[in-house]
């Protein structure tokens, strides 16, 4: 979330910028017998001088030209960042929609698809509203531990000007967009847990609280100034998080399991089988969701910086390694490796990676990977079965064991030559000798467990008093579609 | 006249029909069905839980005809529809009492 080397590069350029100037200003003064410093406003005015006034002249001359140059170089910077945050916002929706949607909605058996479509684009609009009323301020205004305030309540003081507390160069207004759509992303991931069998009104007046209640602010402790977890404004457990492994994955994650519990099993679970009804559509959505978090990782560097390239490379090698070894492990165990393993373990890679992305050389990731797609594959294939627990299209097997390994190993493998978050040269994570941060990193694996824990069943319990959370048992027989909206996925016929 | 019905594989289903078609028979009725018989389904595994598809895909062909060619018919259906494998379907035949074209009301062998 830093990046140094941006700022660098601009000072230096100023500095020669500065040193043409004064050169080609001296130049241009041949019979200034000594030159005064240019940038000393401190020279005394000598009045009735000719030759001084002249000086003095050409002095301010030059500083004006300097202002005007550091003012141009200040926007350069800031339009160049502001055009990469713009597109990673935009590829931070596309993971929502259609990205999420097909990946889920392939998975779900035919009666259900435009369901669990619905819900993720529902998210998109729902969250939308909530984040510009007070969703945005109680991520990210104020200073408190725990949450923020009501400061930006309705995008008050939301402009053009960047906030220098989490993006200097672009404006606030970009951050604020590109932040919210994280927010969308987060509660749709549960819905992978609760599909098939939960209301929609249930389920829009529940990830609506739950935004507010476990999203919110986790998402302010960790990322939000004053946040006792922000690692590099001043957290107490300094935790590294650096697109929201466990802001996004474990909060979503462990969500989606006390969300499978309550709800209970499918109608049939797991006696009938449950194929999934297109993996077609979630191929082409595994994709999306590929290409889409580069969005997320890279643009989590808040610039186009050489950060943001190594986040995108990190990325890119942990979601190739997941992607192999989950499929290795299918392999080995059912003689043949699934398409749909395939892209699940890439998944599994993209959520591990995620804390990691601006922290870890490619080498780690692709360790990160390798290590994420095993134990997802191992989570969604045998500990659901020994639980017995329905998380139906494995958000808590996917995003919350994926997110929580992601999260520890962050701590291993950060190193400060990625990442001086600490400041220049001082130790970040185990490989830096710094094994504290793992540490740190369980701090905030606990917080956002903790929360989730608590934030989901206390809701529930809520929204099951208000709206109900279960469709009856006939309508999940008849499907999703047509009893919670009236309509089919596929009139094929027609 | 006699009602024909064959389950047959899908794999087989252009080669008869155009066996047929070589033989004289035009009209017949096809629908894709699931079944099986003795043949034993395939296993499919979702991330990690495993289907037995027992169910299999199967194409059905109707067709009344006339008593002379039924015979013919069969010994057709018989030699394109055979793999020699388990699950390359049946072959049965019933009497039908009567057929009426809609078109214009002939009846019996004349509305075939």
């Amino acid at each position: 979330m830093k990046h140094r080397g941006g700022k660098c590069f601009f000072i230096m350029a100023l500095m020669l910028g500065a040193m043409v100037l004064e050169a080609a200003t001296l130049s241009a003064r041949q019979t200034t017998t000594s030159s005064p410093t240019i940038l000393s406003s401190a020279t005394p005015p000598y009045a009735g001088s000719p030759a001084t006034s002249e000086k003095q002249e050409n002095s301010r001359a030059v500083n004006e030209k300097l202002a005007q140059l550091d003012q141009r170089v200040t926007a350069a910077q800031s339009s160049a960042d502001n055009a990469w945050m713009l597109v990673s916002a935009a590829l931070v929706l596309m993971m929502t929609g259609p990205g999420l949607a097909l990946f889920y909605g392939g998975l779900v058996r035919r009666k259900n698809t435009l369901a669990i479509m619905m819900q993720s684009f529902m998210l998109m609009a729902v969250i939308t509203v909530m984040w510009a009323l007070v969703g945005y301020s109680l991520c990210f205004g104020g200073n408190g531990p725990v949450i923020g305030s009501f400061e930006h309540a309705f995008l008050r003081g939301v402009g053009a000007e960047p906030n220098p507390d989490y993006a200097g160069t672009i404006p606030q207004m970009t951050f604020m967009v590109y932040q919210l759509m994280f927010a969308i992303i987060t509660p749709a991931l549960i819905t992978g847990a609760t599909a098939e069998r939960m209301k929609f009104s249930g389920t829009v007046v529940f990830l609506t609280l739950w935004f507010l209640v476990v999203y919110a602010p986790l998402a302010h402790m960790v990322w939000g100034k004053g946040g006792f977890l922000n690692a590099s404004l001043g957290g107490k457990f300094p935790t590294l998080d650096f697109a929201g492994g466990t802001v996004v994955h474990i909060s979503s994650g462990v969500s989606a399991l006390v969300c499978a519990l309550y709800l209970g099993k499918r109608t049939g679970y797991p006696r009938q089988p449950m194929p999934p009804h297109s993996l077609v559509l979630s191929f082409i959505g595994a994709c999306l969701l590929w290409v889409g978090w580069f969005g997320f990782n890279a643009g989590s560097a808040l610039a186009s910086s050489p950060l943001a390239t190594s986040a995108f490379a990190a990325t890119h090698f942990a979601t190739a390694a997941a992607a192999l070894s989950w499929s290795a492990a299918e392999w080995v165990k059912n003689g043949r490796p699934s398409a749909l393993g395939a892209i699940s373990g890439a998944v599994a890679g993209l959520v591990a990676i995620t804390p990691a992305a601006g922290f870890v050389a490619p080498m780690p990731a692709l360790a990160i990977g390798f290590i994420a797609g095993a134990l997802c594959y191992w989570m969604v294939t045998k500990v659901k079965a020994i639980f017995g627990y329905d998380d139906a299209l494995d958000a808590f097997g996917v995003h919350g064991a994926g997110g929580t390994i992601g999260a520890l190993l962050t701590g291993v493998f950060a190193q400060q030559v990625i990442n001086p978050i600490y400041g220049a040269g001082k130790p970040v994570g185990g490989l830096d000798g710094h094994w504290g941060q793992v540490g740190n990193q369980f701090a905030g694996v606990l917080t956002a467990w903790a929360i989730a824990l608590v934030g989901t069943f206390v809701l529930l319990k809520i929204v099951d008093a208000i709206t109900g959370l279960r469709v009856s048992e006939e309508q999940e027989i008849e499907g999703l579609d047509i009893t919670q909206h009236g309509e089919e996925a596929y009139n094929l016929e027609s | 006249m006699m009602k024909l019905e064959a389950i047959i594989q899908p794999s087989r289903f252009e080669s008869v029909k155009d066996a047929l078609r070589e033989i004289g028979i035009e009209g017949m009725t096809v629908t894709e069905v699931r079944g099986h018989g003795r043949q034993k389904g395939h296993t499919e595994v979702y991330r990690g839980r495993e289907y037995t598809v027992d169910l299999l895909p199967k194409i059905k062909l109707e067709m009344v005809l006339p008593d002379g060619v039924v015979n013919s018919v069969v010994e057709t259906i018989l030699k394109t529809a055979k793999t020699g494998k388990i699950g390359d379907g049946k072959i049965f035949l019933s009497r039908v009492e009567e057929a009426i074209r809609i078109r214009n009301e002939e009846r019996g062998e004349n509305a075939l």
